[in-house]
């Protein structure tokens, strides 16, 4: 087990040095560079060769790519991620203080999809061909079927500018006032969980309609077992082993999803920080981003990974 | 004397996508105390079908119990809703059932001993802690080495015939009155069919119990039961008394099922194995006369022109349900 948790996470640095060098190259590939965005925005073109020169000594802009990388890579390993050249404030303070509104936002939204889509799951298999079974399959095939974000400007123009009942945007922190926190961050996530949502009621349900129809369940039958502690002893853990492969799936889909979602809202979080970034050719920040959400990524892969064997014991990790 | 459990005109049909199949059309069976009774037929003939519906194992839709009544203990058990918990109080606790699959039968992320221990703690609401030692002791009487630890290991981690051995612990882990083995031995090797067979009758005469074991193999029914039930498309259309199936048998299928198994000390030169010729009837639009008639190298005229033929007693316990039989009655 130690050995399976240690190949894996050696995998995974692998898989997070490769992209972060396809970033690194990628965002350099973009005519121009931070500075001359930057300096085209403030209004300070009637800066002379040498004082530009100066300014990309400073950013470490003028160096070979392999060197900028390389320095890149060693900052980090020192706590240090570099300046951003936009906010021209350190990338480590940006990032602590972006960073846990999306993973506020992310984990609910996260928590919400594994408990409604599993429970919603399991209800339809169980009263499948009722009204109930027919009603939560239709909304979660529109579910998968629309957009986050419009799905987000949709509920703007409903709830906030027509009945007026929830703020248009913004973010305040849980800790400064509960309420208004919450009423500000129930419709962005709500769009964050409706694609979750409803993919994981459409799997969990066709996942019981199979264990259903398997021997084993039949056996239960005939040992005089009452419904209830078939459904929950012997069903509803079998039927998780496929879903939870899309759980994990779900922790990439909801970092994608915050990028569209925190600008379609006005949240200060990772996800717009990385949509402004690209804008501004940021070069540290876009990198830094994408190496948090690919850590987090292949974490939660292996996570996932290794809750298969608590599922399933016919599973060996070596 | 009256029987233990008794079938009564059971009709169980499936609603498909091609049409009404009757899989059971009409069976009657009576089992008795302490007795081990043979259900023979070739597959898709519904022996199982009809086993299953005693305990309303079938699943509605496509399946549905469309008449009869399967009397036990003055009750008719098909008065119960199938999942209530009237019946489930009789599944397990009162008739037992083994199946055909050993391979899929458990269920792989239980351990065993769980699977053994819940009907014990439901049915006779032992403590978990005596429901493990009992779960010992089943497993040592049926023969599992290390029975102790093997409590907690999975199925995967057994062979199909010990699979098979701890759906028999299980199934009589609450002394049922009926034990219903489902072709217990089609899907294990020969010599851990004829053990596991053993081991069902060594049970069953432990805890008298009465054994039912539905299976298409003759050898296996020559050698433990007592009565015989042979079914065709969906009917019974022999029954009785061991000898008289094997040693006076009347309908042609039964004659044909036995010319296709080998004797022992035969030679090839003596007698060679006949098949029947044909294949068993379509079950969808199943015609309205003998369904075995097509087959039959005995037909009459009035096999064509009647209905199906009712099962008509021919001596002892022995039935038949054949015109050639009725009309040639002494």
């Amino acid at each position: 087990m130690t050995s399976y948790i240690i190949r894996r996470l050696s995998m995974g640095v692998v898989v997070i040095f490769i992209v972060t060098v396809m970033v690194f190259l990628f965002i350099r590939l973009l005519p121009g560079d931070p500075l001359t965005i930057y300096l085209n925005k403030t209004d300070m073109q009637q800066l002379t060769e040498e004082q530009l020169f100066e300014l990309r000594v400073k950013f470490g802009l003028e160096k070979p790519l392999p060197m900028q990388y390389v320095d890149w890579i060693g900052g980090l390993f020192k706590g240090d991620m570099g300046q951003s050249v936009y906010y021209n404030i350190d990338v480590r303070l940006l990032m602590t203080e972006r960073l846990p509104v999306t993973l506020y936002l992310g984990a609910l939204a996260f928590v919400i999809s594994g408990v409604l889509g599993i429970s919603f799951g399991v209800i339809c298999a169980l009263k499948r061909g009722t009204w109930v079974d027919t009603l939560v399959t239709l909304l979660a095939n529109i579910g998968i079927t629309m957009p986050s974000f419009w799905v987000g400007i949709i509920l703007i123009y409903l709830l906030s500018v027509k009945a007026g009942w929830l703020p248009v945007s913004g973010f305040i922190s849980p800790f400064e006032n509960f309420w208004e926190s919450t009423r500000r961050i129930i419709m962005p996530v709500t769009c964050l969980a409706l694609f979750p949502v409803a993919s994981l009621t459409r799997l969990t349900r066709s996942s019981m309609l199979e264990v259903i129809q398997q021997d084993y369940i039949r056996t239960a039958w005939s040992k005089g077992l009452k419904e209830r502690l078939i459904v929950s002893r012997h069903t509803i853990k079998n039927a998780l082993i496929p879903v939870i492969t899309v759980v994990g799936l779900q922790v990439a889909f909801i970092f994608g999803g915050s990028v569209l979602i925190e600008s379609v809202f006005n949240i200060n979080g990772i996800g717009r920080l990385a949509t402004q970034a690209v804008q501004n050719q940021d070069y540290l920040v876009v990198q830094a981003v994408t190496l948090v959400i690919a850590i987090m990524v292949v974490l939660s892969n292996l996570i996932v990974d290794i809750s298969y064997g608590w599922l399933d014991p016919r599973i060996r990790y070596d | 004397m009256t029987p233990l459990l008794s079938v009564e005109n059971l009709k169980t049909y499936f609603r498909t996508y091609r049409g009404l199949v009757k899989a059971v059309d009409g069976v009657s069976f009576d089992i008795n105390e302490k007795e081990i009774i043979g259900l023979v037929g070739e597959s898709g003939c519904g022996k199982s079908v009809s086993m299953l519906s005693i305990l309303q194992l079938i699943s509605n839709p496509p399946g549905e119990i469309v008449s009869g009544r399967v009397m036990f203990d003055g009750q008719d058990l098909l008065q119960y809703k199938s999942k209530s918990d009237a019946m489930s109080a009789i599944r397990g606790a009162k008739i037992a059932m083994i199946f055909q699959e050993p391979m899929t039968s458990l269920n792989p992320v239980l351990t065993i001993g769980r699977q053994l221990t819940e009907s014990l703690e439901i049915h006779l609401n032992m403590t978990p802690q005596t429901a493990q030692e009992r779960a010992i002791e089943l497993l040592r009487m049926i023969g599992i080495p290390d029975a102790h630890n093997r409590l907690d290991a999975y199925p995967h981690q057994f062979s199909g015939g010990m699979r098979q051995r701890v759906m028999i612990a299980i199934a009589i882990s609450c002394n049922p009155k009926i034990l219903i083995a489902d072709e217990p031995t089609t899907a294990v090797d020969v010599t851990t069919q004829a053990q596991l067979l053993e081991l069902m009758q060594d049970m069953v005469n432990r805890f008298d119990t009465s054994l039912v074991i539905v299976t298409h193999n003759l050898g296996v029914v020559a050698r433990y039961a007592e009565r015989i039930y042979v079914m065709y498309s969906g009917r019974i259309v022999e029954s009785g008394l061991a000898d008289d199936i094997f040693l006076n048998p009347r309908h042609p299928y039964t004659i044909g099922l036995l010319k296709c198994v080998p004797q022992l000390g035969e030679t090839r030169q003596e007698r060679k194995l006949v098949p029947i010729k044909g294949l068993p009837p379509n079950l969808i639009n199943m015609p309205t006369n003998c369904a075995f008639l097509p087959r039959c190298d005995r037909a009459r005229d009035i096999c064509r022109q009647q209905l199906w033929p009712p099962l008509e007693l021919v001596g002892g316990q022995h039935y038949v349900a054949c015109f050639r039989e009725i009309m040639e009655k002494p």
